[in-house]
């Protein structure tokens, strides 16, 4: 099987783009890092890959707002982009990622009354690294296909999923797009949210499943190793996050 | 024209500026809850724009529709200045940077502006407060305190009253001289000071006959330049100069300190060490560097930024990690940055606000300014902050500290520089501006109550981004051999950091060549000024375009300032005319030598007396609250301390990971199994007793904190950083020789090269009493030694949370009554005791036993007794753990066998770990430790009752839940 290829494009401030090739890598993939200065000027080259992805970081130093600039370059290729998703590609971001896919219309939640959903600050104001569990929702994204419940680290100050109102909340959650949702640490306990989301939501996909936006870092748990408890825990051979880049490669087999 | 944008959240999102706003105020006493409301704005600076442009603009840039709602307008239309919500009485407040200061926000924004074809000239950030209820002078003291930082920020009450962004003024180049060859001395030294020079008056009569032998007074420009070269913060004159010393070790005279002392210690180990001589290059480059892996090698730095930081607690602390980045990213021809550390030394948060002294800020506001600055700029650079430690005293109050440390990963062949003769000059990454003039010699002087107003200059401004960028261009221009040298530009700006590279050349730089951030700079503060995220390449000539191309594509700017020319002088001109000429000899060596005494008498012992009773339980709950142990979890969880995905050992572990580890320990190259570990010994406690043992002390707790997690005793590399107060002062200066001495031997004993170090001096504060009378508090002596160890295989690591019950509890290393500086004593204001020593060569077995043994799988958990000793070792282990546990202090290893129930409890002596051992490997255990001649016994178990309880054969005198001593712990800094 010939791997697929993943174009992990950064900017300016991007700081996750080395590990997340790493576990792009151990999954299986071939990897390709660009400055998204040079897809601006060969948009074309994004079709040559399977997978797109933005890592996290601070792109363009989060001026203005998390990930807005970035998203703003990102719509002046927004043909090639939505040519390349509607091709069968897949595209994952992750943590600034998420804020980039989400604030360029990539993930489907713009309507005639704007955006209708933002990441906001985190209702702490501050930022925050710590861990948290997950709960995978439904089948439509195919990056969590039997993903289930899984551990991962969060670390950002803007992951606040903020929809407009509660209509747009609702559509998204009927559309069975939040599929990644902050789980309780122990049954029948409130989940543990970090950040205030409504309705404890962690990830988003569109509209078709194949772009997946999500605010915890699963190429930080590739390996048993970087999780909190590895001295005190079997956690097998390797880290759960490990399974969300696997997905992604094995969809193209 | 000038266009302004107001930014608010939509309700029912809260206010959060506003919010603290109140909170601080409150804090401050000004009000108990403060009535305001702010919003974040932007002006603009346009010609031409329609409502439609305004409109874009806002929604596309500037606000997010989902959580804030806007109000844009010509900035005049009186309609902005109403508050968001009315009410009587309500003062308007702006806030705004200073003309000339770094607002990287507002470049990115004038970017993003022209990315959507919108014609904006400038931009500039703006916070707006209305706020109620407060009379003038109160509302005078929240603009100052609260509001804005004076340094770097003006304040506009009422209508803001401006038509355009003010950047800078023009200039008009006119050289500049200083007529000194005919001052007196006294005049001399005068301008030493007005000209915040700061030079010794020997150095300014050295500085005068050179000039009356050329028969000319220096240009300006030679005169800040020597002064630069010469200040204490980049020449470290004072401690690798000369020193006569009197101490109870006998008297010794040094023709170079530190050289003699601290760099000989790692040179004789190099020796011993022969072919298996693991540094690779020790004090010489901007870090240490040692070998690691087959392809990498390490390099580490620990710099302060204590005045920076004690005026503009933010901008002191993003700068002071920004800074220390760059002394990585400069080490050899570049290294990769992997991690980032940091410690700081506060005055307790609950200082009365009304006894603060004139010109201080609250230790609160400290804090959290530097918190915040250290973790934005970590953060966005996507370097983790893996260790740090925070330690409070009362005489921190006007000059806290603040300690950056960065490791670096660096290519085996990348490790040497050397610039060639004809390579140009290239300076990359920030632009220049009126930002950081002085700071290298304001560093050098003591901080006063008028320092903010005299150096407000002397503050920079970090933009963490524009220093990724220069990283990323840097590394790839390293890896493709574009450079034979790099240095970074910090205290000094290019005048150190071409005067350094070309020391043994030359150099000549065209000084109207640096790009500037706004017009107006004259030749000589391009020249001196600190902005920020600038470094100084040596390109050979033929490798300029490639270089220039490679930094374009990563939007970084690359500039020829000049050329290393074989002349052996520093030559400075300005649009073709010479301002300036300095040989490097005289500019290197010329300093005059001084000799300086220094005394050490240490405190005479005196007996500490431990309180008696039965039930030591309150005190350990005191112990843990008290603020250098109380938990850290408010700071840490700030720091990404797991970016690049090599995070193994966390600063939190346990079974609700929170509690403290000992050590950090990263996996830099993913695909090894090759750990670093990162940790720190700091207790300026002891250094009022002895500073040899003070820092003795502090070497043992870096150490064994390595160790205690898995590191490698034969693999620990050690950095001194001393921050001291005025070494003027003869008794001063000679505490400073006696810790620099307990350095030296440690060092040979254990075989832990240092490798890297700086010091601080002058860390004290003066200012005026309410009667007029001139107070100075110094800084206690404060020696911070980091260690960075080595782990072959991370899977070996232990972390410091009990793991299961059943399993044995083993106290490793002798306890003696050594309360001296301790915990037990702070919390009952016991002063006198013993302090605690070391011992070395049981210390050097200890090390290396347990290490076989953790190495051999036999440890399930280790802790190292620091402050509070054997019962917050096992209190932390405990609760960290989420089990209980049962010691018997009457089975502990004791050099007496009367020692006291509250000394085998608290006292702090060292080298002691305490390590939770399976039975299946209690054998092997015990058989490596006794092997190896080490005290060790087995002093209890780990418990499922959730109970800590300590008796002393048989009397309990310590039992409490582990939530209890858990909750007393996390409660101090819980916020």
């Amino acid at each position: 099987m010939p791997s697929p290829s993943v174009l992990i494009l950064r900017a300016p401030g991007t700081n996750c783009e080395a590990e997340t090739a790493f576990a792009f890598e151990q999954a299986g993939a071939a990897t390709s890092l660009e400055h998204v200065d040079r897809l601006l000027d060969n948009p074309a080259a994004v079709e040559q890959h399977q997978i797109l992805c933005i890592p996290g970081g601070f792109s363009y130093g989060d001026d203005l707002a998390a990930g807005r600039v970035f998203a703003n370059r990102l719509r002046t290729l927004s043909d090639t982009l939505h040519r390349f998703r509607e091709s069968g590609g897949l595209a994952l971001g992750i943590c600034n990622g998420f804020q980039v896919l989400l604030k360029s219309g990539l993930l489907d939640t713009e309507d005639d009354s704007g955006p209708s959903a933002t990441l906001a600050w985190n209702t702490s104001g501050r930022y925050t690294d710590r861990w948290v569990t997950l709960e995978a929702v439904g089948d439509k994204c195919p990056f969590l296909a039997g993903v289930g419940s899984l551990e991962l680290p969060i670390a950002h100050a803007e992951g606040r999923f903020l929809p407009r109102d509660d209509a747009a909340l609702s559509t998204l959650v009927d559309e069975g797009r939040a599929v990644l949702r902050y789980a309780p640490l122990a049954e029948g306990a409130p989940a543990d949210n970090p950040n205030g989301s409504a309705a404890d939501i962690a990830g988003l996909c569109d509209r078709t499943g194949r772009v997946l936006g999500l605010m915890p870092h699963p190429e930080r748990c590739i390996a048993p190793t970087q999780h909190p408890q590895w001295t005190r825990r079997e956690l097998g051979e390797a880290g759960a996050g490990l399974a969300v880049f696997k997905n992604a490669v094995a969809y193209f087999a | 024209m000038l266009w302004e944008i107001d930014i608010r959240p939509v309700a029912p999102l809260a206010d959060a500026e506003a919010q603290r706003v109140a909170r601080d105020a409150a804090e401050l006493g000004l009000a108990a809850s403060l009535e305001v409301q702010s919003a974040k704005c932007y002006l603009l600076d346009a010609d031409e724009l329609d409502a439609e442009q305004l409109k874009r603009l806002a929604e596309s840039l500037f606000v997010d529709t989902v959580a804030e709602t806007y109000a844009a307008a010509p900035a005049s239309d009186p309609g902005l200045a109403a508050p968001p919500a009315p009410g009587d009485g309500q003062t308007l407040v702006h806030v705004l940077p200073k003309p000339g200061v770094m607002d990287p926000v507002a470049r990115s924004a004038e970017i993003a502006a022209r990315d959507l074809g919108i014609p904006v000239d400038a931009v500039c950030t703006m916070r707006k407060y209305w706020v109620a209820g407060l009379d003038d002078d109160a509302l005078a003291r929240l603009g100052e305190q609260v509001l804005a930082n004076d340094a770097i920020e003006r304040l506009i009450v009422g209508p803001l009253g401006i038509d355009r962004i003010e950047l800078g003024g023009d200039y008009q180049f006119e050289l500049q001289t200083v007529p000194l060859r005919d001052l007196t001395d006294d005049e001399l030294n005068a301008l030493s000071r007005t000209a915040q020079l700061y030079l010794q008056p020997a150095e300014m009569q050295t500085i005068r006959e050179r000039y009356r032998d050329l028969g000319r007074d220096p240009t300006d420009i030679e005169l800040e330049t020597i002064a630069q070269t010469w200040s204490e913060h980049c020449s470290h004159k004072t401690l690798a100069g000369r020193i006569a010393y009197r101490g109870p070790d006998g008297e010794q005279r040094f023709e170079n300190m530190l050289r003699e002392t601290i760099f000989a210690a790692t040179e004789q180990l190099r020796e011993r060490w022969g072919d298996d001589d693991w540094c690779v290059s020790v004090f010489r480059d901007n870090a240490g560097i040692v070998r690691f892996h087959p392809d990498a090698h390490l390099a580490f730095k620990v710099e302060t930024h204590n005045h920076p930081s004690a005026l503009e607690p933010y901008g002191g602390a993003n700068t002071g990690v920004g800074g220390v980045i760059r002394d990585i990213l400069g080490t050899g021809q570049g290294a990769k940055p992997i991690c980032n550390t940091d410690v700081f030394c506060f005055a307790p948060p609950e200082t009365e606000a009304d006894s603060l002294p004139p010109g201080v800020l609250h230790p609160r506001l400290v804090m959290r300014g530097v918190v915040e600055g250290v973790r934005d700029y970590g953060n966005r650079m996507g370097i983790p902050t893996v260790n740090g430690a925070v330690c409070f005293d009362d005489r921190y109050l006007g000059n806290p500290l603040v300690y950056c440390g960065c490791v670096g990963l660096i290519p085996t062949d990348k490790a040497e520089k050397e610039p060639q003769p004809g390579d140009l000059i290239v300076a990359i990454g920030g632009r220049t501006g009126r930002d950081g003039i002085h700071g290298a010699t304001f560093s050098s002087a003591e901080l006063t109550s008028e320092s903010e107003s005299l150096s407000g200059g002397a503050v920079q401004i970090g933009n963490a981004i524009e220093e990724k960028k220069v990283a990323d261009a840097l590394l790839a221009a390293r890896d493709r051999g574009l450079f034979t040298a790099v240095t970074d530009c910090g205290a000094g700006g290019f005048s150190s950091a071409v005067g350094e590279m070309g020391e043994e050349i030359g150099a000549e730089v065209h000084l109207e060549k640096a790009p500037v951030k706004y017009a107006g700079l004259s030749y000589t503060e391009i020249w001196i000024s600190e902005a920020q995220e600038r470094m100084v390449l040596s390109v050979p000539e033929g490798h300029w375009q490639e270089l220039h191309d490679l930094c374009a594509a990563e939007g970084v700017e690359a500039t020829v300032i000049g050329a290393f020319t074989p002349t052996g002088k520093l030559t400075m001109k300005y649009d073709g005319q010479q301002v300036g000429e300095l040989p490097m000899g005289f500019l290197h060596d010329g300093r005059p030598p001084v000799v300086r005494e220094a005394v050490y008498t240490p405190a005479k012992t005196r007996d500490l007396s431990p309180p008696k009773r039965d039930d030591y339980t309150p005190d350990l709950l005191a112990i843990l609250a008290a603020h250098n142990v109380a938990s850290k979890e408010s700071i840490i969880r700030q720091y990404d301390h797991e970016v690049q995905g090599g995070s193994v050992v966390k600063p939190l572990v346990g079974v609700r990971m929170d509690g403290p580890s000992d050590a950090a320990v990263i996996r830099p190259v993913l695909d090894s199994p090759q750990g670093v570990a990162i940790a720190c010994g700091i207790n300026p406690r002891y250094g009022d007793l002895d500073t040899y043992h003070m820092a003795a002390s502090a070497i043992d707790e870096a150490v064994r904190n390595c160790v205690a997690v898995g590191a490698d005793p034969a693999r620990i590399a050690l950095l001194d950083n001393f921050c001291w107060g005025d070494c003027e002062k003869n008794e001063t200066l000679g505490s400073l020789v006696r810790a620099a001495i307990a350095c030296r031997d440690l060092s040979l004993a254990w075989e832990t090269p240092f490798i890297s170090g700086k010091d601080s001096l002058n860390n004290e504060f003066s200012f005026e009493d309410a009667a007029g009378r001139r107070q100075t508090i110094a800084i206690p002596p404060t020696l911070l030694i980091s260690a960075m160890g080595q782990i072959p295989d991370i899977r070996r690591c232990v972390t410091m949370d009990l793991k299961r019950p059943g399993n044995a509890l083993y106290l490793v290393g002798l306890t003696m009554n050594e309360l001296g500086g301790s915990h037990l004593a702070l919390v009952h204001n016991l002063s006198g005791g013993q302090v605690p020593k070391v011992d070395p060569e049981p210390a050097k077995q200890t090390f290396h036993a347990l290490h076989a043994a953790i190495t051999a799988g036999s440890v399930a958990s280790c802790h190292d007794l620091s402050e509070g000793g054997l019962a917050v070792a096992a209190a932390e282990m405990a609760f960290a753990g989420g089990l209980g546990a049962e010691l018997d202090l009457a089975a502990a290893p004791v050099d007496d066998d009367s020692l006291s129930a509250p000394a085998r409890l608290f006292s702090e002596s060292n080298t002691r770990f305490l390590c939770e051992v399976a039975p299946d490997h209690e054998a092997a255990f015990t058989e490596a430790l006794t092997l190896a001649s080490v005290d060790h016994a087995r002093i209890g178990e780990a418990t499922e009752t959730g109970t800590l309880t300590i008796r002393n054969a048989d009397r309990t005198c310590v039992t409490a839940p582990i939530g209890l001593l858990k909750e007393a712990w996390q409660r101090t800094l819980r916020n």
